[in-house]
């Protein structure tokens, strides 16, 4: 079986988030990128598949040189190799034809994406990647099993969850329950000494085209004072819920 | 040349979300000078969404989609837009929304834009205001292709009541095989409890409350409320609840009327992921806990001294209030 993950190199979730060129880009300043929380949990279940079922993984990220650490954090985790579009990625629709290519030129069976990146949120690239490829598609999946051709797939459901039977060529949106978070690995000196090792292709990308352009940023206001109530005046708190904020 | 929206139903009911999404769609097709049709998959009562400024409702019944299935239901509402010529189509946030949005959005060569939390800022050039950062900032968003998808936010916009009268029209859309490639087998959902996707209230737990034998008190609060149960992310790492209530960053984002946070102290991840929930209450014994400075009322003391007295109150508040 041959694996793709999908990298996406965000800030890290502590980073306080501000804007600038008047309020036109994301600061980059002093922020701590890594890889997507989500696409993480996906990597490290891809590493389940190479140990156990003898899975080949490869890693790819749609970005500029800056992003190299992130991808070669994923070779240290213990991927094979990894592959770097050379592009800024503009939006979701722009990540997804790139990936595409790269897709449709290594003939893989699994690609394995975040269901979305804690950065710009737009939670399509799995979705636009599978019906672009005509491969089948599993979003918010939280746990996977492959055998043979087959594979069972659990998706989060508002409120519970569903138990999927799908086939190979197949594309995840995965999230945290792919595997645990204490399952997360943290990459030791030898995987480190490998990674640098291992082959780090960089193509450069075909000539689609966004169809979203953010224009502007802003930050939520600041919130307003907290409004204190004494733990032994219960009836105060119900009676501000209730007569000041309507919302009981 | 309307303005299409999908009107999400379960069990043949419109979903919360569907008065939503529809009241959205009636303000784009009045900004734009046209009027919002929706399409409605196996739900009774179609005329109703005209409550909701919806003038007229493809209306599907078909036996294949008792049971939801992203590609099929991406194809029906692309026939829809293709038979209605519409270049905007309203979307929900929900679960299975999100699930095909995307599959949608390939297949209509659309720009996608979720997360919306305000009708759009101009229509031509289209402008949106969307989260992102995961709910630590904004976003004003072009979309250039010519058609184009709007995600709308839980709770974000809300729903409007505009009487129109809604014309129902049968509509069959052309599925085959491959449109069912993959099988729901099993469905593990809570009956008769609200979810944290669409409950008025939240109830959270988080480390202050010990342990998972401490959780009585936690239902009980919400069961009084009404309320979904959540929690913080250390919770659902320590195995003390199901990794479905962790919301947050990396879980699931919370847009409700009020949000409860009992014994959580409030990492950054966890702010951003409740920000978008309207009152904020939490109760929690150190008063330097940051989640004081991001809440709108807070009670300073011990949980498990709290939380029983404000159920007691509740109790005596709903008697007088029923």
């Amino acid at each position: 079986m041959k694996i793709l993950v999908c990298l996406s190199n965000v800030p890290d979730t502590t980073s306080k988030i501000n804007f600038t060129e008047n309020d036109t880009k994301f600061d980059t300043n002093g922020v701590q990128f890594v890889i997507n929380p989500n696409d993480e949990f996906g990597l490290t279940r891809a590493m389940w598949f190479k140990e156990k079922q003898g899975a080949t993984v490869h890693v790819a990220t749609v970005g500029e040189a800056s992003t190299e650490p992130t991808i070669r954090k994923a070779l240290a985790i213990g991927a094979d190799e990894a592959i770097r579009v050379n592009a800024v990625p503009l939006d979701g629709f722009f990540v997804a034809e790139q990936l595409a290519e790269v897709i449709k030129n290594g003939e893989y069976d699994l690609v394995i994406a975040g269901r979305e990146s804690i950065d710009y949120n737009g939670g399509m690239v799995p979705g636009i990647l599978a019906t672009l490829l005509d491969m089948n598609f599993v979003n918010t999946c939280i746990s996977l099993e492959i055998e043979g051709n087959n594979a069972t797939a659990t998706r989060e459901i508002d409120g519970g969850k569903e138990k999927i039977a799908t086939t190979l060529p197949l594309v995840i949106g995965g999230q945290k329950g792919l595997v645990a978070e204490s399952d997360l690995r943290i990459p030791n000196m030898r995987g480190i000494m490998m990674a640098r090792q291992k082959k780090l292709n960089v193509v450069e990308p075909t000539t689609s085209k966004n169809a979203t352009t953010d224009v502007k940023f802003e930050k939520p206001a600041p919130k307003g004072k907290v409004t204190l109530v004494d733990a032994d005046n219960i009836d105060e708190l119900i009676n501000l819920l209730h007569n000041e904020a309507k919302v009981i | 040349m309307s303005v299409l929206v999908y009107t999400e139903s379960e069990n043949g009911k419109y979903k919360k979300n569907a008065h939503e999404v529809a009241s959205y769609a009636y303000e784009v097709a009045k900004l734009m000078g046209t009027k919002a049709t929706a399409i409605s998959i196996n739900a009774g009562k179609a005329e109703s969404l005209g409550d909701f400024g919806v003038s007229k409702v493809l209306n599907v019944s078909n036996d294949q989609l008792k049971t939801f299935s992203a590609k099929a239901f991406a194809q029906v509402i692309g026939q829809a837009a293709e038979k209605e010529n519409a270049k905007i189509i309203i979307l929900s946030s929900s679960a299975d929304t999100k699930f095909l949005a995307p599959i949608l959005a390939a297949q209509l060569r659309a720009g996608y834009v979720p997360n919306v939390v305000s009708a759009p800022e101009s229509t031509s050039p289209f402008k949106v205001k969307r989260t992102v950062f995961s709910n630590k900032g904004f976003a004003v968003t072009e979309i250039s292709s010519e058609i184009k998808i709007v995600g709308v936010s839980n709770n974000a916009f809300g729903s409007a009541e505009n009487k129109t009268k809604a014309e129902v029209e049968n509509f069959e859309p052309a599925l085959g095989g491959d449109s069912f490639t993959t099988k729901s087998i099993e469905v593990d959902k809570v009956v008769g409890k609200a979810t944290i996707a669409d409950a008025d209230i939240v109830v959270s737990g988080g480390r202050g409350l010990k342990g998972p034998e401490n959780w009585g008190m936690i239902e009980e609060l919400a069961e009084v409320l009404g309320a979904a149960t959540a929690c913080s992310k250390p919770v659902s790492d320590l195995g003390w609840r199901p990794h479905g209530e962790h919301v947050g960053q990396t879980g699931k984002p919370v847009a409700s009327n009020l949000y409860i946070a009992i014994g959580i102290s409030g990492a950054i991840q966890h702010l951003a992921g409740v920000s978008s929930s309207k009152v904020k209450v939490v109760i929690n014994t150190d008063p330097e806990a940051p989640f004081f400075k991001a809440a709108d009322y807070g009670v300073v003391g011990d949980a498990f001294e709290v939380v029983p007295k404000l159920i007691e109150k509740l109790k005596e508040f709903k008697a007088q209030n029923a």
